[in-house]
């Protein structure tokens, strides 16, 4: 399953690596990255690939979160799904 | 790969917008129910309502964390049951609704509708038996919805039920008096009711229905209002042209869920409900949409072609959007669940007659209107018949779901709570209807052709 990891936060070091460590601690594949830093701001979308994880949606999305919280960003994993059906005929 | 600025603007419809799945309804037939025994066809309801919709809440939050949109209610409509309780050896029908209450905490859904009865030609011994028992019902349940059909486009409307049901609004709300006459939010009055809405309070599970099915409404006054914002002072074609996007955009989501949950819960999809439907949160109000289309107040001279243009194009944007739409689609006008609808009824501009007027262009009807607690069943039952008229000439669903708040007068509030808000009790005409109501009979079904 696809799905789309959205970071926002403050930019410091170390946001990537943190929330890569994140995937990789619970198998789930980069696909790609995006980001822009606007004024000290990140936005970083990423396409990833759970299908490789042997935990639940439910997990990685906790995981996630506790990453985010640790790295002071917002971090939410959502299927592509969603992003998809707005803006793909 | 998607773009930022579409991821964005997705994430911008949820946090700020209020973009979200408003229900998730299944429709569940307990025409399998009927025995002879109240107790054994009341536990009969119960087991099948639980083993049917025993996925549903847990099926509904996952599906709500895996995509990151709220799915705000899981809900459940039944059979009416007039027709499965009809068997029954019992004048009382309350123990069914009790039954349907029951099903649903265990199920954890927030309502359950489909305390109903179609009437709009006549009643059945069952009819009679389920409007007797609707304020007893209502009152002693929490999460039972009502609702009844009198009247409709082919058979003309029924005004013996339409004098019943203004006194049955009447004994809900006498009946309910220490919560302000809450029942009579649960107590919806149908012409042209349709059997696969998913919105409560008037949803049911009708009688063309498969077994079992899941409806999903969508919602998110807040997007298009967003939207507008960005065309101010342009035509009304772009107007229409953003609200037909906005929709599509919107309805995608509905149709994407309602895939996944059928899926999942290996039940049958039937539609989608592509309604623009309010809450009393700030940002998300059909009223302030109106008012964004360039009217300083709603219920002001324009808002019926505001709500025409509206209501049309919510239903050309969503439509493409889904395989299969159905419900009630278009803009809900729920004086006590809108805030901008609150803030006009406050100030005295939106008043009974206007938003009579709006419900011919709007999706349903009167909804969710505090009148006097002194109002009489004659005036009540004058309103449904006014409101019952529009819908069956217009060839559309017209409802009436109206709070003769007890104890209450013009200009105080009534408090609901939740998602059903509050209402400013709104002046009803003083002169009387009752020796029109007296009649009773049948108003004739309407000619379809020669239409002026």
């Amino acid at each position: 399953m696809r799905a789309i990891v959205t970071v926002a936060g403050k930019d410091h070091v170390g946001i990537i690596a943190g929330i890569c460590i994140a995937l990789s601690e619970n198998g789930v594949n980069v696909l790609d990255i995006n980001q822009t830093v606007m004024q000290e701001f990140l936005t970083m979308n990423m396409l990833v690939d759970t299908s490789t994880s042997t935990v639940s949606f439910a997990d990685i999305s906790a995981a996630l979160e506790k990453a985010g919280r640790e790295l002071a960003v917002s971090v939410r994993i959502q299927r592509e799904d969603i992003f998809e059906a707005m803006h793909r005929i | 790969m998607l773009n930022q600025h579409e991821i964005k603007e997705t994430l911008h419809m949820i946090d700020r917008e209020h973009l979200d799945i408003r229900t998730i309804t299944m429709g569940v037939s307990l025409r399998s129910c009927a025995h002879p025994d109240p107790k054994t066809a009341a536990q009969k309801m119960y087991d099948k309502i639980c083993t049917s919709a025993e996925h549903l809440v847990p099926v509904g939050e996952e599906i709500e964390r895996e995509m990151g949109i709220p799915i705000v209610n899981k809900r459940i409509s039944v059979t009416p049951m007039a027709i499965a309780a009809e068997a029954s050896e019992t004048e009382d029908y309350t123990i069914f609704a009790q039954a349907m209450d029951r099903a649903a905490k265990t199920c954890g859904v927030n309502f359950i509708g489909g305390f109903s009865a179609l009437v709009q030609k006549g009643f059945t011994v069952g009819d009679r038996r389920l409007i007797a028992s609707i304020p007893e019902a209502l009152a002693t349940t929490d999460f039972v919805c009502s609702s009844v059909n009198i009247g409709s486009t082919r058979a003309g409307i029924n005004m013996d039920a339409v004098r019943l049901m203004g006194q049955t609004v009447k004994a809900t709300a006498e009946r309910t008096k220490d919560n302000g006459g809450l029942g009579c939010a649960k107590l919806v009055v149908f012409a042209n009711a349709v059997e696969d809405n998913p919105f409560m309070a008037g949803a049911f599970h009708g009688v063309g229905e498969p077994e079992c099915v899941i409806n999903v409404g969508v919602s998110g006054p807040g997007v298009v209002y967003h939207a507008l914002q960005d065309v101010k002072g342009q035509p009304f074609d772009v107007v229409a042209e953003t609200v037909k996007k906005t929709a599509f955009k919107i309805t995608r989501m509905g149709q994407l869920i309602a895939q996944e949950a059928s899926a999942r819960l290996k039940v049958p999809f039937g539609i989608v409900d592509l309604s623009l439907a309010p809450t009393p949160a700030q940002g998300d109000s059909v009223a302030r949409i109106l008012e964004a289309m360039g009217l300083e107040v709603c219920g002001t001279h324009g808002t019926t072609a505001a709500l025409a243009l509206l209501n049309d194009a919510v239903k050309k944007g969503g439509v493409m959007a889904s395989g299969h739409v159905g419900g009630l689609s278009g803009a809900f006008i729920p004086v006590s669940e809108d805030e901008g609808m609150i803030a006009a009824a406050l100030r005295g501009t939106l008043t009974l007659d206007k938003l009579e007027a709006m419900t011919c262009v709007c999706s349903v009807g009167l909804d969710m209107i505090a009148v006097p607690g002194t109002t009489g069943a004659d005036t009540i039952a004058a309103i449904i018949a006014d409101e019952a008229a529009i819908g069956m000439i217009n060839n559309k669903t017209t409802a009436v779901r109206i709070i003769p708040a007890p104890g209450k007068k013009v200009g105080d509030m009534v408090e609901m709570g939740g998602l059903l808000g509050s209402a400013p009790v709104m002046p009803v005409h003083e002169e009387s209807a009752a020796a029109f109501i007296a009649r009773g009979g049948r108003i004739p079904a309407p000619l379809n052709s020669l239409k002026n």
